[in-house]
């Protein structure tokens, strides 16, 4: 895409000969409806969370309330235990899911990438839970989670262990997790099935020729082939996994104790529960620089690889 | 092993595991055909006995139907996809094929937009909708989806990939910009469109974050969040009538899927890669 983008590029600019002019309002006007919204909904709100983050407002202070406060807000976040632990939370929730779905997606895509019978119902099988609301999905897991009567500890039982999930401060995480992978593993494992489609098929041959194995040719072939869908699937996920509360406020509300306030569920509590609006537009930002920095960090380790191989 | 063999050497794993990835959605399904007294019978019974179509009957016309947060719901997906496809379209045609000054550096601001997560944007937009009287309407959802930045930015993908000569030529033959844009390139762009239509609908569809906060009263609920009218002041859910609502609101998008799967998965995969 981004080749075709050069190439048009020239084109377009060497229209701008003289007697094209009026195209320039044209052109502004076809724009206008969406630019307007943008501005709108997008772009005059980002400007206002950054502009209330240094402010203390509430809903009870009314617009008359509105204080600046500088850095204050800022500060506050830096030594409120409450950010520390939802910071903490976050971190182990993405470290464990993004991985563990990405890792279970390639495997996924590359045993779907086989001749298989049935092969097109099965793609769409492990890629239906993608498809399908957060309440459906929550609520149905919530029951098969039950402690005492659920189906997955009915199933359990054979090896001996009886997880509380969602009751207990140790297991609810645990339970978000599994509830993440098994929504994100087909939707992982169909992104990789387009790019092993567009693997190089010459490389795959010689490889046969020089007698490679299964292993070899996955190290040296399809893996960095697959490098930078691996890379994006990471960063699609981790800014996904970071930044959703739905599930949180349905099922646990953050609970048992603070075991799921995830900081993206902190940010949510913070502004619509406690109506702090300054201080959640503060969370929402540090979030989100977190979130680019984690992302860009990703991202130059791919660069990085790239330049070793 | 003959290719026949190995087939199903690795379809039969398969197979087992995609039937115990589908368990969930065989369990809501169950539950939802059974009286609440089955629900969590031990062991599990998966064929309901008797069949209780009176969930079902209870969550589509009885006191605390759902149908009504599904009308809401097409309303509301039906304007935000219309919409975004108008409003996407025209200008990822202009930010790909009409030049003009600093068309550039807008759709740079445009890309940069992009990455910011809509969660960010729900504490100015919980205000401004208040000071507005838009707050707790169906309007608060529908607005912001019908201008969007990642649905222009798809469209101008794939116009700047179409020939620039068919313009050209037309322009020869005296047609204005607005011709050559909905007689020639828009015709091109109806596979695209569709891929963008399905998306814009399943995100409006499945959307339960921005009601959540945006929306207050019952009667201005959308689908996602009638589903949790069956949970009482305890948190007790019943099991029977929250299955029966959950499947109900699961058809339509399963429908999309099952009919355009093929434009479906296009859709899904081409907008993350590319």
């Amino acid at each position: 895409m981004t080749t075709a983008t050069v190439a048009a590029a020239p084109a377009v600019r060497a229209e701008r000969a003289p007697g094209i002019k009026p195209r320039g309002w044209i052109g502004f006007l076809f724009i206008a409806p969406n630019l307007l919204g943008v501005l709108a909904f997008t772009l005059i709100p980002l400007v206002s969370v950054i502009a209330l983050a240094f402010t203390d407002w509430n809903l009870v202070s009314g617009v008359g309330g509105i204080t600046f406060t500088g850095l204050d807000n800022f500060v506050a976040i830096a030594r409120d235990p409450g950010f520390w632990n939802a910071v903490g939370l976050t971190l182990l929730y993405v470290g464990v899911s993004v991985p563990l779905t990405v890792v279970l997606g390639l495997a996924l895509g590359i045993a779907l990438n086989r001749p298989l019978p049935g092969r097109s119902i099965l793609r769409a099988i492990f890629f239906l839970p993608y498809i399908v609301n957060v309440v459906a999905i929550g609520m149905t897991w919530l029951m098969l989670m039950n402690p005492k009567a659920g189906l997955v500890n009915q199933v359990l039982e054979v090896f001996g262990i009886q997880p509380g999930w969602f009751a207990s401060s140790n297991w609810a995480l645990p339970a978000l997790i599994v509830m993440a992978v098994w929504g994100g593993v087909g939707y992982c494992s169909l992104i990789y099935l387009s790019a092993l489609q567009d693997a190089p098929k010459q490389l795959y041959e010689a490889a046969d020729i020089d007698g490679a194995g299964a292993w070899a040719k996955f190290r040296t072939i399809t893996w960095p082939s697959l490098l930078p869908t691996t890379v994006f699937l990471l960063v699609t996920l981790i800014i996904g996994a970071s930044q959703g509360f739905g599930l949180i406020a349905l099922i646990t509300s953050g609970g048992p104790g603070d075991s799921t306030t995830t900081i993206s569920y902190y940010m949510y509590q913070t502004g619509f529960q406690f109506y702090r609006f300054g201080y959640a537009s503060a969370i929402g930002l540090v979030t989100f620089a977190g979130v680019l920095a984690l992302t860009l960090l990703t991202w130059r380790a791919q660069r990085g690889r790239a330049l070793n191989d | 092993m003959t290719n026949k063999a190995a087939k199903w050497y690795w379809g039969i794993p398969l197979w087992i595991l995609a039937i115990a990835f589908l368990a969930p959605f065989a369990w809501m399904l169950s539950t939802a055909l059974k009286q609440d007294v089955d629900a969590y019978r031990i062991p599990m019974q998966w064929i309901p006995d008797p069949v209780q179509w009176d969930n079902l009957k209870t969550v589509l016309t009885g006191e605390t139907s759902v149908l009504p947060a599904f009308g809401r719901s097409v309303f509301v997906a039906v304007l935000r996809v219309a919409g975004e496809l108008f409003t996407a379209t025209m200008a990822g045609y202009a930010f790909a094929r009409i030049s003009f000054k600093g068309r550039d550096k807008l759709f740079l601001l445009y890309l940069a937009t992009a990455i910011i997560p809509a969660q960010l944007l729900l504490v100015p937009r919980f205000i401004y909708f208040q000071k507005l009287g838009l707050y707790d309407t169906l309007w608060a959802l529908i607005l912001p989806g019908m201008f969007t930045v990642l649905g222009t930015f798809l469209m101008r993908q794939f116009f700047v990939s179409q020939p620039a000569e068919f313009a050209e030529a037309a322009r020869m033959d005296g047609a204005n910009e607005w011709q050559i844009f909905s007689r020639i390139y828009l015709p091109l762009a109806s596979p695209v469109m569709s891929a963008l239509g399905i998306l814009a609908f399943v995100w409006s569809w499945n959307d339960y974050e921005t009601p959540l906060v945006l929306i207050s009263s019952p009667e201005n609920y959308t689908l996602p969040l009638s589903l949790t009218n069956f949970v009482d002041e305890q948190g007790q859910i019943a099991p029977g009538l929250t299955m029966a609502a959950s499947v109900v609101s699961i058809v339509p998008v399963l429908l999309v899927f099952v009919i355009l799967q093929r434009r479906f998965i296009a859709a899904m995969t081409h907008t993350g890669i590319k």
